[in-house]
């Protein structure tokens, strides 16, 4: 019996010291203490699960996909598309046509703002983010409004790193054509509203895309229920192999859009008099796919299935809370973002200890954490800090890697002559 | 000592708290910028030569305690210097941080605390980004 199945049929909650066996990786020493990782918002490590099914595809069965008649490509074939349909699952999308794979996040984000926003906006029109988004989901659209003359309007947040739904319908104008927002903030953990928002958009007849990237690792996101137009998130980031992700786009939506990139599989035929284009999601899939990486995202998904995506939220929830005022209470540190809903990440600073010094020293101690701006240096300007340190959770860590984490914040203090 | 403590010691954190000629320095003839796109360090650089010689230095900016104590560090070794000779030094520095030549191979003076920065290869650039906005400096 694997562990996910011990401790699914242990009951109840999810048994972490269980689930850590499907990580070989978790088994390394740094430095000679046990490693403890928390930087999982940046990339989570990958279970058996995956790595098999990697190995499995390159091992027996690999070829190129669609298009083949012999045997393997067949499979392979299958295999791909049966990934996708694993996802189509994962997020209670209603058709298999609106999961789009593409390399992550940032390319999902790219392909929106070319393929859906760009036809649609002109000069003068608004495309709406929020303060606390990644570059990602930023430079994008800063781009798409150099091309067009459109202009980015930014929803400001609090201190506490929140935003209400009425500061998102004040951002909101008759010029509006687009919002983009991120689900769950990278580095202050905030869980936005995005049903809430979501339906206030719409209701002015503004589509959505929203950011997952930090969502889909940590609670159960159902794009129906969302009510969402797009929705991205990377494969790397949910115990996934990198180089794969995912936008789901409502089906009327692709089928609208115009390419992202041209080349093979992408069209229906081709001519020198005019090029047919094929229909979503092959539309958006120009060139040979990242195969085995789909397949591995496929076992992703089934692994954080067969866990419980609610399992997963209930435990991490409770984690990420503990964690949060455990931290909080190291002599001089600033927690940055003090949300009332948070998943995953816990963004800090301490006096004298730069971020950089203090994930050096936790280094010392096998704990891995990431400090610098994390790719959201606008929301670093928002809090007047260079960089931070942050701790991110995944749903292998455990109270005593918590406990590890603030003994080893107390070691910064003691190094840097502080109290502690 | 263990590494981390060598990394930390007390000279080194004492110049991170207290750096040396954090200021801005006008009118002066040199300034450069210097940024580690990593993690975001940031060091301002300014300088006044007389001819050839560095007559006065001063820097500013936002940084680890190894980038911060390398510029403060500095700040105590160039004046009365010549590009020439700080290059030389710098050279031997980075000789030492990237594990070409040992710490007792080459006299450092006093950018000996700094030695230890060679076991932490994440942090080499820390401790040269002030070195390499120098040398910049000069040649502008
Ligand atoms: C909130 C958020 N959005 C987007 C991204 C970009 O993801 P990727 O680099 O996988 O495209 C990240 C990754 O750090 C993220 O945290």
């Amino acid at each position: 019996m694997s562990a996910v199945q011990e401790s699914v049929v242990a009951g109840g909650g999810l048994n972490p010291e269980l689930l850590r066996r499907d990580f070989p990786v978790l088994e390394r020493e740094v430095h000679g203490s046990p490693l403890v990782y928390l930087d999982n918002a940046a990339s989570t490590q990958k279970p058996q699960a995956v790595i098999d099914a990697e190995l499995d595809c390159y091992r027996r069965y690999y070829a190129n996909v669609h298009r083949g008649v012999h045997t393997l490509s067949q499979e392979s074939t299958a295999a791909f598309e049966g990934a996708r349909g694993r996802v189509r699952r994962f997020l209670n999308a209603p058709s298999e046509q609106e999961i789009v794979f593409v390399r992550g996040t940032t390319e999902a984000i790219n392909l929106v703002a070319h393929s859906f926003v760009e036809p649609r906006v002109k000069p003068g029109d608004e495309i709406v983010v929020t303060h606390m988004e990644h570059h990602s989901n930023i430079v994008p659209w800063q781009l798409l409004c150099e091309r067009t003359g459109a202009v980015l309007r930014v929803v400001p947040i609090s201190d506490a790193g929140e935003f209400e739904v009425a500061d998102v319908e004040a951002a909101l104008t008759a010029r509006t054509r687009f919002l983009s927002l991120v689900h769950v903030s990278n580095v202050l953990g905030t869980v936005n509203p995005v049903r809430e928002i979501v339906a206030a958009a719409k209701s002015r007849g503004v589509p959505v895309l929203v950011d997952g990237a930090q969502a889909t690792p940590h609670m159960p996101v159902d794009v129906q229920e969302l009510d969402v137009d797009f929705y991205a998130f990377s494969g790397h980031k949910i115990y996934g192999p990198t180089g794969i992700g995912v936008l789901y786009g409502r089906y009327d939506l692709l089928a609208e859009m115009v390419p992202y990139q041209g080349g093979g599989d992408m069209i229906r035929t081709v001519s020198f008099a005019g090029t047919e284009y094929a229909d979503p999601p092959a539309r958006f899939e120009a060139g040979t796919p990242n195969i085995a990486g789909a397949i591995g995202l496929g076992a992703a998904v089934d692994y954080l299935l067969a866990i419980g995506l609610e399992r997963i939220a209930a435990y991490e929830a409770e984690l990420v809370a503990y964690a949060a005022e455990a931290m909080a209470e190291v002599p001089g540190i600033r927690l940055i973002g003090t949300p009332r809903r948070r998943a995953g990440a816990v963004s800090f600073v301490m006096p004298e200890a730069h971020p950089h010094d203090i994930a050096t020293i936790l280094d010392q101690q096998g704990i891995a954490i990431r400090a610098g701006h994390h790719c959201t240096e606008p929301l670093m300007e928002r809090y007047g800090v260079p960089a931070t340190a942050r701790a991110s959770f995944g749903l292998y860590n455990t109270r005593d890697e918590v406990d590890a984490l603030v003994a080893g914040l107390h070691k910064v203090n003691r190094l840097f002559g502080l109290d502690t | 000592m263990a590494e981390i403590d060598a990394l930390y010691q007390a000279l080194v954190l004492e110049h991170n708290r207290n750096p040396r000629r954090y200021e801005v320095l006008e009118p002066c003839t040199h300034r450069a910028s210097g940024r580690n796109p990593v993690c975001g360090d940031r060091v301002e650089l300014y300088l006044r030569l007389d001819g050839a010689v560095i007559e006065e230095a001063a820097f500013q900016g936002e940084g680890c305690a190894i980038s911060t104590a390398s510029a403060s560090l500095m700040m105590e070794i160039v004046a009365g210097r010549e590009a020439a000779a700080l290059r030389e030094l710098f050279a031997d520095f980075e000789d030492v941080l990237r594990g070409r030549r040992g710490p007792d191979e080459v006299d450092l003076g006093g950018l000996a605390p700094l030695a230890n920065v060679r076991g932490f290869p994440g942090r080499l650039g820390c401790a040269t980004l002030p070195w390499e906005t120098l040398l910049r400096a000069l040649e502008a």
